[in-house]
């Protein structure tokens, strides 16, 4: 201690400095894509833009827990989702999961039905359903369920990153996955069907 | 009704529209599919659910936000 050559330190914090500026950087190239997986984590665009906020106060205050050429993507939404948690939403009750067999398959074979099996190519489903009702039906989806789905489908992460951002195990993923896109279809038959 | 539910390939094909499979897996999951009309339409059915999922939330960043994340930069110092 005290022994440090004064230009070795000054030399340490220059590359420290750097190393941060470089972080803060690469940190905010990402802003839109948090902002949108944020935006669909909670209902409105004040929260997810509050929520972002935080995520980069909290980012840069602990920067040097980031491991430099690992996944700032995940790392920067590990951030996020916990402080999403933190927010007491998880005592909100999420409502009961019935088994849907039926219910499943019952919106593929509506619009089948409805348009022709050729028909069913990406633009006459987008047509059929509006925007809202896709944005309505996630954010009636339970916490657990809707944050893989969105990790998943909108923020493009593969199962083992979501498992990682969510700690949660990949299977738990998968069958989370899989329940929530039941449910997201449930609800999507249920407004194609008013 | 011809198409009924296949259980077998239930999570074959989740694997597969989210790319998680292995190439031998993926493989067996082509195959699946080239043999099975209830699949094949439940294949386009969920791709289709997940493109409208991910373009459902196109919407960009607020005008402002950039601005007040990088304000946050280096006040913890």
């Amino acid at each position: 201690m005290g022994e440090v050559a004064p230009e070795n330190e000054a030399r340490r914090l220059a590359a420290q400095a750097r190393d941060r500026i470089r972080f803060e950087e690469e940190a905010l190239e990402l802003a839109d894509q948090v902002y949108r997986v944020a935006r669909r984590l909670v209902r409105s665009r004040e929260e997810a833009e509050d929520l972002v906020q935080e995520t980069y106060a909290r980012a840069f205050r602990s920067w040097q827990s980031y491991t430099l050429g690992t996944n700032l993507r995940a790392w920067l939404l590990r951030i996020l989702t916990n402080l999403n948690i933190d927010r007491g939403r998880r005592q909100q009750r999420a409502p009961e999961v019935t088994p849907l067999e039926e219910g499943d398959y019952f919106l593929a074979n509506k619009m089948a039905e409805a348009a022709g099996e050729q028909a069913l190519d990406q633009e006459r489903v987008v047509e059929r359903l509006s925007q809202n009702a896709v944005v309505d039906a996630l954010s009636a989806l339970p916490h657990d369920f809707r944050d893989v789905v969105v990790l998943v489908d909108i923020g493009e992460f593969s199962y083992a990153d979501a498992a990682q951002i969510l700690d949660i195990p990949i299977g738990t993923v998968m069958s989370r996955l899989h329940r929530g896109r039941r449910l997201l279809k449930q609800r999507l038959a249920e407004d194609a069907a008013v | 009704m011809s198409l009924g539910p296949c259980e077998k390939c239930e999570e074959l094909l989740q694997g597969y529209l989210d790319r998680e499979l292995s190439e031998a897996e993926v493989g067996e999951a082509e195959a699946h599919l080239d043999g099975c009309d209830y699949c094949r339409r439940r294949y386009k059915f969920e791709a289709n659910l997940r493109m409208y999922v991910r373009t459902s939330s196109v919407e960009r960043m607020p005008a402002g936000l950039m601005e007040k994340l990088a304000q946050l930069r280096g006040d913890a110092a």
